[in-house]
């Protein structure tokens, strides 16, 4: 056990975060990854993962609703819970503060932009 | 006056603020396609142990700094965290109350400020001060390994900064030099006509325990001392990877309060029994800054950190990244005239002022709480009652939380405390341990 580890230690497939719950933070993995998996009429969907550096779980933040996914530990992973309140203090006296996450999320969005038009030429439409 | 292509920044110190200004200003210029040239000054190894490498601190980042910091993309990897802690320990006299952070998550960082004690051995990045500077050089700062030691103005207005062997001229210099060195006349010389910031002296030594013993006998909290002893305004004892940091603060730490300190029995509880109360293998008496300089901006030149101001007593690394940011944030967006400064770095140095008048209030309350011993143990068994409660109505122990681990505003703190169910139940258990001290008559007993 190394003493200078900080956040919370999670094991193999231990969820961090649920879908449907209502989001208070938003979370870093600091070592490891994890795994975002959406759950739709019993059937769970891979969005993706997410590596250490990462941030996720700040949409709940942002738009208010419910968590979209659950996410989980892909192997040993270490997560470091950020508050929401904190968050959005930081970004009121500092927007910039939220510029790493805004890349992220054009990143995901250009990505899904690609996955979209690659289902669309797929299907003929 | 705005930062061209090929401007040049000199920053005056490689401590958090100096590596964070340098990390910030870099960060931005390349998302603004900007180029800058970067020079941190900074004399130190921080990978050499002892003195040589070391930034005399107690060595603690606080709760919403670890956050903050994983935001900004800055994880602190456990080689330089040295424990993660997740609780305070409050102690007095005899009894000791236990806060556990919200969340029983580590979220607070225990780290060596620099190449760590005497005898250090498992260093890798040269602790906080090493590894951010390292941030910094990886974004494109030259480190210069030499200290700045003539500063002056060209004819142009420009500032230079001069080693003794050769003289470079700046764009930009940002003052970071913290307040041990002695180094205000660098800053008078750049135009600073106010005065330097008034210190106090503090009081560091390392204790070598060993990573079992101070597992067994700390854990991975930090331990606070709510006695009474006058000149001393905090006492702490941080526990690291191999050591133990004593850290005291106050306007009247000396020889006899350190002893005094020591042989008390609360803290001689906490060690184990073969430690004889002496000093560790390394020892200090740093400055920390109390009072602010007065004028922290001009044109092309800017005070950051605790040359400047810092947080009262707290958190004096969390304002080191707020000042750096705000300079860096200025300097690339705003420009570096003395207006670019005063308009959007000064209110974040203001504010980090006005913070300290509430704390100055916090800690004469609690010098006269530790003083008054009903107060003082209903304060204590106040905060011990709300550790079985919801977190909503742990009011006591959400002030005592923020207070110590500064991780709120002291004007947050202070407002707390106006919450009438605050005063409330804290008269209350006042009184209950008054009427349980008071001695029964003879014929009730």
């Amino acid at each position: 056990m190394n003493e200078g580890m900080l956040g919370k230690q999670y094991g193999d497939g231990e969820i961090i975060c649920r879908q449907g719950e209502v989001g208070q933070c938003m979370y870093v993995v600091l070592d490891g990854c994890a795994q975002a998996v959406s759950e739709r009429e019993g059937r769970e969907v891979v969005l993706g993962r997410v590596e250490a550096g990462e941030v996720f779980g700040e949409m709940a933040i942002f738009d208010k609703r419910p968590r979209s996914a659950t996410v989980r530990a892909c192997g040993a992973a270490r997560v470091l819970t950020l508050d929401k309140r904190l968050f959005l203090k930081r970004v009121h006296e500092d927007p910039s503060f939220a510029f790493g996450i805004l890349q992220k999320m054009s990143e995901r969005i250009r990505h899904l932009d690609a996955e979209l038009s690659r289902l669309k030429q797929g299907s003929g439409g | 006056m705005f930062l061209e292509d090929g401007a040049r920044v000199g920053i005056i110190g490689g401590g958090p603020a100096g590596s964070m200004t340098a990390f910030f200003l870099l960060t931005f210029a390349q998302r603004a396609d900007l180029k800058l040239a970067v020079d941190v000054y900074e004399p130190r190894d921080f990978l050499e142990p002892g003195p040589a490498g070391c930034n005399m601190c107690g060595g603690i980042v606080s709760e919403p700094l670890v956050q903050t910091l994983a935001v900004e993309g800055i994880r602190l990897p456990p080689s330089v965290v040295q424990r993660g802690i997740d609780s305070y320990v409050l102690h007095r006299g005899s009894e000791t109350v236990n806060i556990a952070t919200p969340l029983s998550e580590k979220r607070i960082a225990a780290l060596h400020r620099g190449g760590g004690p005497r005898g250090f051995r498992e260093m890798q990045y040269g602790g906080l001060d090493g590894y951010l500077l390292g941030l910094a050089r990886d974004r494109g700062a030259r480190v210069i390994a030499a200290k700045v030691r003539q500063s002056g103005r060209g004819e142009d207005g420009r500032p230079w900064l001069g080693t003794g062997k050769e003289r470079q001229t700046y764009d930009l210099v940002v003052g970071a030099s913290g307040v041990n060195p002695g180094d205000w006349s660098l800053y008078e010389n750049l135009g600073f006509r106010c005065r330097s910031p008034r210190t106090a002296r503090t009081y560091i030594t390392e204790i070598r325990l060993g990573a079992e013993q101070i597992g067994s006998h700390f854990g991975n909290a930090v331990h606070i001392f709510f006695d009474n002893m006058p000149g001393l305004d905090m006492a702490a004892i941080i526990p690291k990877g191999e050591f133990v940091t004593i850290c005291l603060l106050g306007e009247g730490i000396n020889q006899e309060l350190i002893q005094a300190f020591c042989d008390n029995p609360a803290v001689r509880a906490c060690f184990p029994p073969t430690w004889d109360g002496q000093a560790g293998s390394c020892r200090c008496f740093p400055k920390i800054n109390i009072r602010p300089a007065d004028f922290p901006c001009l044109g092309r030149a800017v005070l950051v950190g605790d040359c400047g101001a810092t947080r009262l007593y707290k958190d004096g690394i969390g304002a080191a990244y707020r000042t750096a940011k705000a300079a860096a944030t200025t300097a690339v967006f705003s420009g570096v005239s003395h207006a670019a400064f005063a308009r959007h770095y000064r209110p974040v140095y203001r504010s980090i002022i006005r913070d300290n008048r509430y704390g100055w209030a916090i800690f004469m309350i609690v010098d006269l709480i530790k003083k008054l011993e009903p107060l003082a143990r209903g304060a204590l068994s106040m905060t011990a009652k709300e550790q079985s409660q919801p977190e909503s109505a742990r009011r006591m122990s959400v002030v005592m939380w923020d207070m110590f681990t500064g991780s709120a505003p002291y004007r947050d703190v202070f407002f707390k405390t106006l919450d009438p169910r605050f005063w409330a139940r804290f008269m209350w258990e006042t009184a209950r341990n008054l009427r349980a001290r008071r001695p029964r008559p003879p014929e009730e007993a």
